[in-house]
């Protein structure tokens, strides 16, 4: 092996675009699929949004979750959902977001003291509580921060590039946060201001790759002006192809050590960004490039059609 | 920028931060006792630890509106009270809510009586067909309520924080209702909480002689059960308020048992000793937020306007309730809507974890770019490692907080750092390919992929940006560790890595790049 590896010596030439049509299916079935799935199976929202009580102990004694739970349900907390959380000694408590007795301000020390009786020594390590009122609140929050970061970026896609263009950056753009979310809602992970952060960086980063290609399509399309573009948005992205894995390769690199090594919290902001890096780059390929040719494709025909009438009438 | 070389300014500017960001990070290496042991010129400042990697209680307290509105319509009703006293008002069923007071006039002339008198607090009234008058208040005079009660309530808490001795708390308005609480570092948050929380509305009230009739209670006198669980009648109004305070302090009373002493000022004292002068051998009661601590006798005139609260206190709860009297009553309740609360255990943890993560992410990184682009990579190494360290100064020195979230975007732009580069080489290896001689295939690559570079990060930049408006505590730190890492990776890919691989290509002049 020669050093520095050289992934790509020659320039691939793979043909990405003949295939257009079946990727461009493909992604619009997969995404009809997620969409299914989340009105079928909707998200599990944390406390964060669905508000309600969250209690991080430590117990010395290491019980299993059963322990735990008949010492809660011997201290009146029947309703409390148990967790285990990293460690075998370390416990999630959930207490439920209608019961306004379990969210009292100090139901914490019940807790503690409910699991100390049975359990002996117990930390409490972390306690976060959401009021409903402020749940709502953050949800429509959060649901702005999306909507305002998308059209942030669409503004910017749209300055920088030509209509067309944008529409595919967007498109990929929503089909790599609909699949992501659509696989947090099969794997039922819970939804927290993190996860929140998780998807608000992704809507940054997974435009990434697809502006790279972006930018080498339009440096070819002048370069090579007499190209059809098929075979220009081909070369462009095998030329891109080398940049595309080692940046993603970085990037997932990082993430995967926050996602071993990270801590418990940082789990599945980790988890959501590698699964949003890999569908971005998956969709800068396959959905954006695609995207694009059919529009191009599509514009010409009209030209062609504009013109073709044209001929027809006779000019005045 | 012309080409092969770099201009002094450049260079002379990628040395000064880079010797600035290395005395700029230092101080979070040492201990604080190393810190101030450097010299003067240096920074001393380290990165201040959010509340989630040091531990400590984040509380939103929000002033009950309701608690608000029915305070001031109780103060209404006895000012109609009052009314029917000095200018003859004829009324019966007088009672308030948080609703308004509602009453029926006896002679329904009398309303304007009412409206004239009345007119400061913008009252409005209603008859319903049955003759019952509702009195309210403006809009305006109810937003004006609630503003003073929210400053009232920051003001409070600030004393009462201050009274419990947390080092830099954070109290801040947030909103028309809302307080944000930060309590660094705070051991027993449980304790903290109940003192905080506390309305502190502290009363003595005569106790009735009258025995209530079968549970209907008379008007005038309000229900409440004394410290042995056993019913008490006490007169509505209360003789004396915690406003006519000067001072409390945690005491023992005769039996040796925690209690608090309070002193009255003048306007206190004096009345204190007339309500005790005059009802020798009568009971009266502590109350406090609604809870009779004690209903003693008063055995004796008491001129000093020195009182006693015991009940069965615990010495903490003493302190706390004479640190909580000292600094005030809230205007209305508060209620917690939202709390966060990490212990120190817990912080030291997200720490260690986020530090061991970078640590291997880093190391990851740093092989993976030697693996792939040699001798380049190092220098796309020493840019990443210049980048950590740029980042880290700038976070010292702008005073941001490091969350944990935080941590994770500073890992997270490490990997991102590299993209810059990686960009640069893979340009720098196209154009080779495509027959350039070596320095003209270096310039190729800056020149080339630096507008790929700068889209690809403002899209990162646009999510960061929205992500500090609307984020809260840690995801804010999550975006200025992005955003900043961001900038600070663009800046060292076009200059450092530039500056590097240009000053060896001078000495070395290689047939061919090697990459």
């Amino acid at each position: 092996m020669r050093f520095p590896i050289r992934p790509f010596e020659n320039l691939p030439q793979f043909n990405f675009m003949g295939w257009r049509r079946f990727w461009v299916w493909f992604s619009i079935l997969l995404s009809v699929a997620t969409l299914g799935l989340l009105v079928a199976r909707g998200l599990n929202y944390g406390i964060d949004f669905a508000g309600g009580k969250l209690v991080q102990v430590q117990i010395v004694s290491s019980p299993s979750i059963g322990a735990v739970r008949e010492a809660l349900e011997a201290g009146s907390f029947p309703a409390a959902t148990i967790q285990n959380y990293g460690g075998p000694n370390e416990f999630l408590i959930r207490l439920g977001a209608n019961d306004p007795q379990l969210q009292t301000p100090l139901a914490e020390q019940r807790v503690q003291a409910a699991l100390q009786a049975k359990l002996g020594a117990t930390e409490l390590r972390r306690v976060e509580f959401v009021g409903p009122q402020v749940g709502g609140e953050l949800r429509v929050q959060g649901a702005l921060a999306m909507l305002f970061a998308t059209i942030g970026i669409l503004i910017y896609v749209w300055f920088r590039f030509e209509l067309r263009y944008g529409l595919g950056a967007i498109l990929a753009l929503s089909h790599d946060v609909l699949l992501t979310v659509g696989i947090l809602s099969l794997l039922q992970t819970e939804i927290t201001l993190t996860v929140l952060a998780a998807i608000l960086t992704l809507i940054g980063y997974s435009l990434n790759d697809t502006i790279v290609i972006f930018d080498r399509i339009r440096e070819n399309r002048q370069r090579f002006p007499n190209q059809a573009l098929a075979s220009v948005l081909n070369l462009s992205v095998n030329q891109t192809m080398s940049r595309t894995i080692m940046t993603v390769s970085t990037t997932l690199l990082v993430l995967c050590m926050l996602y071993f090594f990270g801590g418990e919290v940082i789990h599945d902001f980790s988890f959501v960004l590698i699964i949003g890096i890999v569908l971005g780059t998956y969709s800068s390929v396959f959905v954006a490039s695609p995207v694009l040719l059919l529009l191009e494709e599509w514009y010409q025909k009209m030209a062609r059609d504009r013109a073709a009438r044209d001929a027809a009438t006779p000019a005045p | 920028m012309n080409g092969a070389n770099l201009s002094i300014w450049l260079k002379l500017a990628v040395v000064a931060m880079l010797v600035w960001s290395l005395l700029a990070t230092l101080p979070n290496l040492l201990t604080p006792a190393q810190r101030d042991a450097l010299p003067a010129f240096m920074p001393h400042q380290a990165m201040t630890l959010g509340l989630d990697l040091q531990g400590g209680a984040h509380l939103v307290l929000e002033v009950n509106q309701t608690d608000i509105l029915q305070r001031a319509y109780e103060n209404l009703e006895d000012q109609v009270r009052e009314l029917g006293r000095s200018k003859n008002l004829g009324y019966t069923g007088l009672s308030s809510g948080p609703g308004g007071v509602t009453l029926t006039l006896r002679d329904a002339t009398q309303t304007t009586l009412l409206r004239d008198e009345l007119v400061r607090e913008q009252v409005q009234l209603a008859t319903d067909a049955a003759g019952q008058t509702t009195l309210t208040f403006g809009e305006s005079f109810i937003a004006e309520l609630q503003t003073r009660a929210l400053a009232q309530t920051v003001q409070v808490l600030r004393s009462r924080v201050d009274q419990f001795g947390v080092a830099e708390p954070v109290i801040q308005q947030q909103g028309k209702a809302r307080v944000i609480v930060e309590l660094p570092g705070v051991r027993d948050v449980g304790r903290a909480k109940a003192a905080i929380g506390k309305t502190a509305q502290l009363n003595f009230h005569l106790v009735s002689e009258q025995a209530s009739m079968g549970g209907i209670i008379p008007p005038g006198l309000l229900a409440l059960t004394d410290e042995r669980g056993q019913p008490l009648l006490v007169q509505r109004r209360p003789s004396l308020t915690g406003q006519m305070l000067t001072s409390a302090a945690s005491a023992f009373d005769e039996f040796g048992n925690p209690a608090v002493d309070i002193a009255f000022d003048s306007r206190g004292t004096q009345l204190f000793a007339q309500l005790s002068t005059e009802n020798v051998g009568k009971r009266f009661a502590i109350v406090l937020d609604g809870k009779v601590y004690s209903a003693p006798v008063f055995r004796e005139a008491i001129l000093g306007g020195r009182a006693q609260i015991s009940g069965s206190f615990k010495p903490e709860e003493a302190q706390d309730l004479a640190a909580v009297l000292n600094a005030g009553a809230l205007p209305a309740k508060v209620d917690v809507v939202e709390e966060r609360t990490i212990g120190p255990s817990l912080g030291a943890d997200s720490i260690g974890a986020g530090l061991v993560a970078m640590g291997l992410g880093l190391v990851a990184v740093l092989v993976f770019m030697g693996l792939f682009y040699g001798l380049f990579g190092l220098a796309a190494n020493i840019a990443v490692l210049f980048n950590l360290t740029l980042l880290v100064a700038i976070m010292t020195a702008m005073g941001f907080t490091l969350t944990l979230p935080g941590l994770a975007g500073m890992i997270l732009t490490l990997g991102m750092a590299v993209d810059s580069n990686v960009l640069i080489f893979e340009r720098m290896r196209e154009e080779m390919k495509a027959g350039k001689k070596p320095l003209a295939a270096i310039l190729g690559g800056f020149e080339g992929a630096f507008r790929t570079i700068l889209d690809s990060n403002i899209t990162s930049l646009i999510a960061a940006v929205v992500m500090f408006i609307y984020g809260s505590g840690p995801i804010k730190g999550f975006a200025v560790a992005l955003s900043i890492g961001l900038i600070v990776s663009m800046f060292t890919s076009i200059t450092l890595t530039r500056w590097l691989i240009l000053s060896w290509y001078k000495r070395a002049r290689p047939a061919a790049l090697p990459l």
